[in-house]
């Protein structure tokens, strides 16, 4: 069957059979198990009221469950036994045997270097544009240009972006954008900007904090329209400059937005895979923990220092794990 | 207060002027792949992209007619014509040319070369020549000529015909607006719907209208150059989307009837599951990798369309029902519990009332489900594409060309641009929903 008309049949049949799932669940709640007439139709209203939330919750549940709760569990355990013994247990050997490979120390090392440099940068930028173009008439034109990277694929900005670093040969015309400039401004011969050691982290880089400052002007532009006038204008009566308001009024007020869009970018950064895999592919110096972890996997086919390289990433992120539950509860009550 | 009021209109202009810049710095990249996507190889390797819109001077090497093409005229051989028409090209001001590859532009229009073999040449300004010589020219092949001219910028869709096939553009075009025409259509026979019908069934009639028109009729008017990309490239769109409906529109269903349960209904735990959802939100999916690998492998699903459409579904559930339960929960009380006072039931208050109401979260999220499910290469790497190389995604093939024709860069931009137009158009028609739902999910 032609797979568009499979995947049309996959909707009808997996919507339907959702839609189907709770209607008759609830009749066979309300009209067989526990009918609201009778003698006992009180009793069976608030049985039926007691179990209907989780004829409500199943499905999802289940999913969540399943492809997201179990399966970390599931990697602890992989990461904890050899995959060529049958599955067992081998305690810390794969830990120590990723701990022994330098590879992995170069993921981690980069690792850190994109968490401190695109968080930062994206949220300055963003605060930066949401900041200008609050004050400007065509505002709105000019958010929605800086927010479009957003909805462009990690691996279509690689793409983008090699065309940027592209280098040609010397003596021919450049045609990637950063030689030209650099050659017609320094006289240099054109650099293979992906394969300086070191240095080639930051031009990667480049094309995530391109991506995500869309994403965090967005959110702290609102939170800047979200400040009291009042505050404010006592700042301009008391007569600070327009650098004061900004950086001793209005940012401290917004400092929990800030936050927010801190973690949120810093959480893409630990998973960071396509831009990497798609531009050198963890080559010259550039490996980071997410392709570590699947050249581990898929060309290696070593499962066991793979869940172990998983893992790692899930302590990176339990601590914003744990302080975004914390921030649920206490809203709830 | 004057004081604030000068400097307010200088520091205007400055802002002004960084936000153009700012724009333009972040534009720029975009541009330099969809410019390159309408040049032809010769073009791109020869000047930066920035040069496509003006004219730019390029070297060129031409030949003459034939040389069976000469005539005898007063004792000596001539052979005359236009360079430019020879190769069926269009005309462009010569400002110099040569005989030899060693100096290409030796003389200046007009001026008479010796060639090496004999005789002499003169080429006009606009490509004329005339070869003079006392014995009979010799030859097979025209003689080449060496000439550097002011190129007018020039476009093609030539690439798109090479990585989608042949006509897939035109082709495109009329499905498209024949969708959009339905959608009209059903929009304004649907206006007194409820906002759910009338804003979601035209969008669903129009996209299912493409896709049998497309399925039906066929892309491509037949095999294009270039065959080996040509198919995959115009598969690989296909396949994703194929993969991106369902896995947009089955988690919605699911996520919703959650969401209201965690929203409005009382029960023990509640609070507890709420907590469950926001840390499986941040669970990176690089976990589940494996497991469920290994899962769907053990119960026969393996790697294919379901088990892609299934993790896609778990994946975004967690911030389906996020999104969705904050939004219900702010839904008026009375509505519903004046529902519950005239004896609906819940499932009745459920389809009745909290869908239609909660159009936007929907919106929302479907939007970001489908950008996330169209970008995605690490999931479709893992659940969908197999050895066998059936099933492959627009984001697969790109790494793929990237790898084997790097320095084609007419081929990449082109599909590159193929990939990134769909998600392009999704965000500029419904950015609107996109920023509720940003919103939504992290200002708190």
């Amino acid at each position: 069957m032609h797979p568009a008309l499979q995947g049309l049949l996959t909707i009808v049949i997996g919507v339907g059979s959702c839609i189907g799932y709770f209607w008759a669940s609830n009749q066979f709640l309300d009209r067989v198990l526990f009918p609201a007439r009778g003698p006992n139709a009180g009793r069976n209203i608030n049985r039926a009221n007691m179990i209907r939330p989780w004829l409500f919750l199943f499905p999802a549940l289940f999913a969540l469950t399943l492809y997201l709760a179990y399966p970390v569990f599931e990697t602890l355990r992989l990461s904890l036994t050899d995959r060529d013994q049958g599955g067992a247990f081998i305690g810390l050997a794969n830990y120590t045997q990723m701990m022994g490979e330098s590879k992995f120390w170069e993921a981690m090392g980069n690792n850190m270097l994109w968490l401190i440099v695109v968080p930062a940068l994206s949220t300055a930028f963003g605060l930066l544009a949401a900041q200008l173009t609050d004050r400007i008439g065509w505002g709105n034109i000019a958010k929605s240009l800086i927010f479009m990277p957003m909805a462009i694929s990690f691996v279509g900005a690689a793409v983008i972006w090699k065309l940027v670093y592209d280098a040609r040969p010397p003596d021919a015309e450049q045609i990637g954008v950063l030689n030209a400039l650099y050659v017609w401004f320094t006289g240099n011969d054109p650099a293979q900007w992906l394969t300086i050691p070191f240095w080639n982290n930051f031009f990667l880089m480049i094309v995530l904090v391109w991506i995500q400052t869309g994403f965090a002007m967005v959110i702290l532009s609102a939170a800047l329209r979200g400040i009291p006038e009042e505050t404010v204008e006592a700042a301009i009566v008391d007569g600070a400059n327009p650098f004061q308001i900004f950086f001793k009024i209005k940012v401290p007020q917004i400092m929990p937005t800030i936050m927010v869009v801190w973690t949120t970018i810093t959480l893409v950064v630990l998973k960071i895979f396509d831009i990497v895999f798609a531009m050198t592919n963890g080559q010259w110096g550039t490996q980071v923990l997410a392709n570590y972890m699947f050249d581990k996997l898929f060309r290696a086919n070593d499962w066991g220092v793979g869940s172990a390289s998983a893992i790692v990433i899930m302590l990176l992120v339990t601590p914003i794990l744990v302080w975004n539950v914390r921030q649920a509860r206490k809203e709830m009550r | 207060m004057d004081n604030i009021a000068g400097h307010k209109s200088s520091l205007t202009w400055a802002v002004h002027i960084s936000v153009v810049l700012l724009v333009a710095l972040w534009l720029f990249p975009t541009v330099g792949l969809f410019v390159s996507s309408f040049r032809t190889a010769d073009q791109i390797a020869s000047s930066g992209w920035w040069n496509a819109l003006f004219p730019t001077e390029q070297s060129l090497t031409l030949r003459t007619d034939s040389p069976e093409e000469q005539v005898q005229q007063d004792g000596v051989y001539v052979l005359e014509g236009n360079l430019f028409m020879v190769e069926g090209r269009e005309a462009a001001p010569i400002s110099s040319y040569g005989t030899s590859s060693r100096d290409i532009s030796a003389f200046a229009p007009g001026e008479e070369a010796e060639l090496r073999r004999g005789g002499t040449i003169t080429v006009q300004e606009n490509g004329d020549y005339r070869l003079v010589s006392d014995e009979e020219i010799a030859g097979g092949r025209g003689i080449r000529i060496f000439v550097t001219a002011e190129i007018p910028p020039e476009f093609t869709l030539r690439n798109y015909d090479t990585v989608l096939g042949q006509d897939v553009v035109k082709r495109l075009a009329i499905y498209i607006a024949a969708a959009a025409i339905l959608w009209g259509v059903m929009r304004y026979t649907l206006a007194a719907q409820p906002a759910i019908v009338a804003q979601g069934a035209p969008v669903v009639g129009g996209l299912v209208l493409l896709v049998l028109l497309a399925a039906t009729i066929g892309l491509s008017s037949g095999a294009a150059e270039g065959a080996q990309t040509t198919d995959d490239m115009g598969r690989a769109f296909f396949s994703t989307l194929t993969v991106t409906v369902p896995a947009t529109i089955i988690p919605i269903v699911v996520a919703a009837f959650a969401a209201y349960a965690l929203a409005w209904m009382d029960f023990p735990g509640r609070a507890l599951l709420i907590a469950f959802v926001v840390g499986l939100l941040v669970v990176p999916l690089q976990l589940a990798l494996i497991p469920l690998l290994k899962l769907h492998l053990a119960i026969g699903i393996g790697k294919g369309y379901l088990g892609v459409w299934l993790a896609h579904t778990g994946f975004g559930l967690p911030l389906a029902v996020y999104l969705l339960r904050n939004y219900m929960a702010g839904l008026p009380r009375d509505i519903i519990e004046n529902a519950r006072v005239d004896g609906a039931t819940e499932f009745q208050i459920f389809t009745k009332i909290i869908l239609p109401l909660s159009f936007p979260a929907l919106a929302s999220f479907a939007i970001f489900q489908f950008l996330w499910t169209w970008n995605d290469l690490l999931v479709a790497k893992v659940f969908l594409i197999d050895a066998t190389g059936q099933t492959t995604v627009m984001t697969n093939q790109i790494v793929e060309l990237l790898g084997t024709r790097g320095g084609n860069w007419e081929i990449l931009a082109t599909a590159a641009f193929v990939s990134i137009a769909v998600p392009l158009v999704v965000f500029f028609a419904m950015q609107r929903y996109l920023v509720r739902g940003l919103l939504a999910g992290s200002v708190k």
